[in-house]
């Protein structure tokens, strides 16, 4: 192949225009306006305006409103589809009062400063997908609408002589008691020059809100279904060179050797280079395995050179290790009663002395497997390293700590590196971590040129950091009168936490919930914890610890419903009992009644009185996530060996709504997600290597599988401050739907995934 | 290298200052994509899914994985044939008789709005469904259903559940409205 067939641009235009469009970027957008320093030097600030035209004011790190009255608000958190990006613009621009019209929002790159040679983060926490942004942004970005909507009044009142209290503003305008109107381009010049008030200035009453709570749709969509929004992965900037990977099958495993002969012959084939983990780097935070990389001047160069590379690797200890084996060791511990927990999580009163006084007894063991990311848009990365700058366009949805990893392997200073973060086409806590950002910047350091890094689907599904497996056993005494004098739950599994710097006694913490009910509602309630050792490196997961925890927890009360000849909606509310707050640990507490309250609402929605009668299966399920509480009711039936998922019904209490439609999105998606999961998917492992190593091995439920259609219900929620909803709709969709199936099919299905036992149990 | 073909008797730039030799003529495959003409002059063998995102940097068109596991991410059209873009290589699109004559027409979803650029019913429903999780997967299942509207009006939910898409962040149940809201609107405009 000819590489001068493809030129992408040696040449020095094309190489100016990468420098300006990525420096422009980031000059424009990520560096605002001090808070502080908005003052009359607001008007030599040293970025370049006219990025962005000459007339555009700073007002605040987040807003910016030309002179025509356009507002631009910045998007802080990466929105890898969980509708951030949305929802805080909407936040600030309510509090800014502004005409939603007029906006436009753009995503913020990482802000970041140099003070005393260490980052100071200008836009504060910047994170997504975690499930905390909106409560976050609640707490400090209504400040920053509220205060830009303060200085425009300011500037209106010193324009018309007026006190500043006896105006107002109306979708983007200001107001005067006459009804005089001044929009806010006209004032935005002014605004900027005007000193900001020392203390917080007061944020709107909830009754005056016109964009929380009404419902909105993606401020990308229109960029999404023209084909224009570029992913990192989109970003073929200037005279970038493609990287490709070899990495070794084995996570613990040494490269032995490599033939590059065949692969450099080809034209267009810049390097090959190898790579390897940093020692004593936490998980996540260096290259994931010893790799050999090809360096080519486009991707199907790169693909051809990696198929013609020889790599040889010598096996680490994980080729002694298979995830049947693992199983299997966890079953052997939590059902050797006389092995001590890694950690007793939970222990509340005595539940040995309970178990004596049992009328009935009930166990059970759940097993669930192993699970990958499996994001839509691959791990990639962009990286350009200068002697005196970085430039990043990252995945992320953490760009701080891509921000470290990139420090650390470069030297920089704070302010040399600039991170930018387009939509993520996915995150589910893969992208908490950022060995493919650590790859890109080691080999665009050793190429002296940009480099963007490729995933394939196959490099994604067997290098991930999974989700272990876990083995969770339940044993529950209770009396003659039906109540539960104590109930024993023991998990197994391999900490996500092992390998990131965290100590024995929290490793925990990944894999159990303290608080996860009916912990609080039982009055004799044991939870021990027992550690698997892997090879297999782990990481945060979607959804984790609620996900598996709620399939056992859940799917138990129904067990224990069926063991009782009672309606499995009566156990749960018997078990829930009056509504009560129940203290939680660590702070806080959780609302038996707003459980229940879900719990009736898609009871109510499903027709749930048919339990008994119809020949369908219907099953029920409820959760508590992190000050949100949700339900699921499904409805199954049985064709054969033809699993039909007739309706579903959700309802979900996240206290106030931001964005209802954005909200809607999220319990939705994350339904079938959960129910995708469960239905499907399993990663295993053989002598230390992955199996799965495509979207057929590892099957996202199709069209077919899932529901026509999910019912969402969203309780009105004004009077509580907003929680997050990214996987709130993740822990309750499995075990409502194993529940139904065992209506169904008289099948009890304790092993996911849940199609595999079904069939091998029908 | 894509070359915009030159149509016959353009005038000569007015840039340069003595004679400009014409350019000789390259041999290479032609496509049409959305409307536009291009020459292909490399490698026959490279996939379509390379050439639209780092030749012509038409990146609306995703990587999805390798032909028959990925997720729909690269699916075009070709010659109204829903195509994943990494399953077919250029010289496959020469047509059988191995001649450019017939030129393979191409759609992406950056050629699914007319050309004035108002949006297909499809995009116009995705947005008012806001059926978008991530947005990497959109193109993708837009193209899937452009190619199931155009064989069927009126899909059914059998119709629907065929489309060969998988989507993580679980647009499904959204996609599925906006495939029906779409087909109503074609409907009613006939």
């Amino acid at each position: 192949m000819m590489s001068d067939k493809y030129p992408l641009a040696d040449d020095g235009q094309s190489r100016r225009r990468f420098l300006k469009v990525l420096a422009g970027t980031a000059g424009a957008l990520i560096v605002g306006i001090p808070l502080i320093g908005a003052t009359a030097e607001a008007a030599d600030a040293p970025f370049p305006l006219s990025m962005l035209g000459d007339t555009l004011y700073g007002l605040g790190a987040y807003v910016r409103i030309d002179a025509d009255g356009k507002v631009l608000i910045g998007a802080r958190d990466p929105d890898t589809g969980t509708g951030v990006a949305t929802a805080l613009p909407r936040i600030i621009a309510e509090e800014l009062d502004a005409d939603w019209a007029q906006v436009t929002v753009t995503g913020l790159g990482l802000g970041v400063e140099n003070s005393n040679e260490q980052p100071r983060w200008t836009y504060g926490r910047q994170i997504g997908g975690t499930g905390d942004s909106i409560p976050a942004a609640w707490n400090d970005l209504r400040q920053a609408g509220a205060l830009a909507r303060w200085l425009l009044l300011q500037a209106a009142a010193r324009q018309w002589g007026l006190p500043a209290e006896r105006l107002h503003t109306d979708n983007g305008q200001v107001v005067s008691p006459d009804g005089r109107r001044l929009g806010f381009g006209g004032l935005a010049q002014a605004a900027a020059k005007i000193a900001p008030p020392s203390q917080a200035v007061p944020t709107k009453a909830p009754n005056l809100y016109r964009l929380i709570g009404q419902p909105v749709g993606d401020v990308d969509a229109y960029a999404m279904v023209t084909g224009q929004a570029q992913f990192a992965i989109d970003q073929n900037r200037g005279d970038a060179l493609v990287a490709l990977l070899v990495r070794c099958p084995w996570p613990d495993g040494t490269l032995d050797g490599f033939d590059a002969n065949e692969a450099k012959a080809i034209k267009g084939v810049v390097d090959v280079i190898a790579l390897k983990p940093e020692p004593n780097q936490p998980l996540g935070a260096t290259v994931y395995a010893p790799a050999v990389a090809v360096v080519a001047e486009n991707t199907w160069l790169a693909l051809q050179a990696r198929a013609k590379l020889k790599v040889n690797w010598k096996p680490g200890a994980s080729q002694g290790e298979s995830s049947a084996v693992l199983e299997q060791q966890a079953t052997d511990l939590i059902n050797d009663k006389d092995q001590a927990p890694a950690a007793r999580v939970r222990d509340d009163g005595d539940v040995v002395a309970a178990n004596k006084k049992a009328a009935r007894r009930l166990e059970a063991v759940y097993v669930q497997p192993w699970l990958a990311h499996a994001t839509a848009e691959p791990m990639n990365c962009m990286a350009r390293i200068d002697n005196d700058h970085a430039t990043l366009i990252v995945p992320t949805q953490a760009p701080q700590r891509a921000w470290a990893v990139v420090q650390r392997l470069t030297g920089l200073k704070p302010e040399q590196i600039d991170i930018q973060v387009p939509r993520v086409g996915g995150g589910y806590g893969r992208r908490l971590d950022h060995d493919y950002v650590a790859e890109a910047v080691m080999l665009a350091k050793a190429v002296k040129k940009p480099v963007r890094l490729l995933w394939t689907r196959d490099d994604d599904l067997t290098h991930d950091y999974y989700r272990s497996a876990s083995v969770t056993k339940i044993s529950a005494a209770l009396d003659h009168k039906r109540s539960i004098l104590s109930w024993n739950q023991r998990v197994a599994s391999a900490s996500a936490l092992v390998g990131r710097g965290v100590q024995d006694q929290r490793l925990w913490t990944s894999e159990v919930d303290a608080n996860q009910l009916p912990a609080g509602l039982v009055p004799n309630y044991r939870c021990d914890w027992y550690g698997l050792n892997s090879s297999m490196p782990r990481g945060p997961a979607r959804g984790m610890p609620q996900l598996s925890n709620a399939f056992a927890v859940e799917s138990f009360v129904d067990e224990m419903a069926h063991m009782l000849k009672e309606n499995p909606l009566d156990t749960r509310l018997r078990l829930l009992g009056e509504p009560r707050q129940i203290p939680l640990q660590g702070g806080g507490t959780l609302d038996t009644g707003r459980l229940i309250n879900v719990l009736k609402l898609v009871a109510d929605r499903i027709d749930w009185s048919r339990w008994l009668r119809t020949f369908n299966g219907l099953g029920i399920a409820s959760w508590y996530v992190n000050g949100a509480y949700v339900a699921h009711a499904v409805e199954a039936s049985l064709q054969g060996q033809k699993l039909n998922i007739e309706r579903v019904v959700c309802a979900v209490d996240v206290g106030r709504v931001i964005n209802p439609m954005g909200l809607e999105g999220q319990i939705t998606g994350a339904t079938n997600d959960a129910l995708s999961t469960a239905l499907n998917l399993a990663i295993t492992y053989k002598e230390g290597q992955i199996q799965q190593r495509n979207l057929k091995d590892y099957a996202l439920a199709s069209m077919a599988q899932l529901p026509d259609n999910i019912e969402t219900i969203i309780v009105p929620g004004e009077d509580r401050p907003p929680t997050g909803a990214s996987f709130l709709a993740m822990p309750t969709a499995a075990p409502a739907l194993a529940n139904a199936v065992f209506r169904v099919s008289a099948v009890r299905v304790r092993k996911l995934p849940l199609m595999r036992e079904l069939l091998r149990m029908l | 290298m894509a070359v915009p073909v030159q149509a016959q008797g353009a005038p000569p730039s007015p840039s340069g200052s003595g004679t400009i030799a014409p350019e000789k003529v390259r041999e290479g495959i032609d496509l049409d994509i959305n409307g536009e003409r291009f020459r292909h002059t490399g490698d026959p063998k490279m996939p379509l899914l390379w050439y639209l995102r780092d030749v012509l940097q038409l990146t609306g068109t995703k990587y999805a994985g390798e032909h028959g596991s990925g997720n729909g991410a690269d699916l075009v059209l070709v010659n109204g044939k829903l195509t994943p873009a990494i399953g077919v290589t250029l010289e496959e699109l020469l047509g059988k008789e191995g001649k450019s004559e017939k030129i393979a027409k191409v759609v992406t979803v950056e050629g699914l709005a007319d050309a004035t650029g108002k949006l297909h019913p499809l995009q116009q429903a995705f947005i008012d469904e806001d059926a978008i999780g991530c947005g990497y997967c959109t193109p993708g299942w837009l193209m899937a259903s452009k190619d199931l509207l155009d064989r069927k009006h009126n899909p059914s939910e059998d119709d629907i559940d065929q489309l060969p898409n998988l989507c993580r962040c679980g647009c499904q149940t959204r996609v599925r409205r906006a495939i029906k809201r779409a087909a109503s609107v074609i409907g009613g405009n006939k």
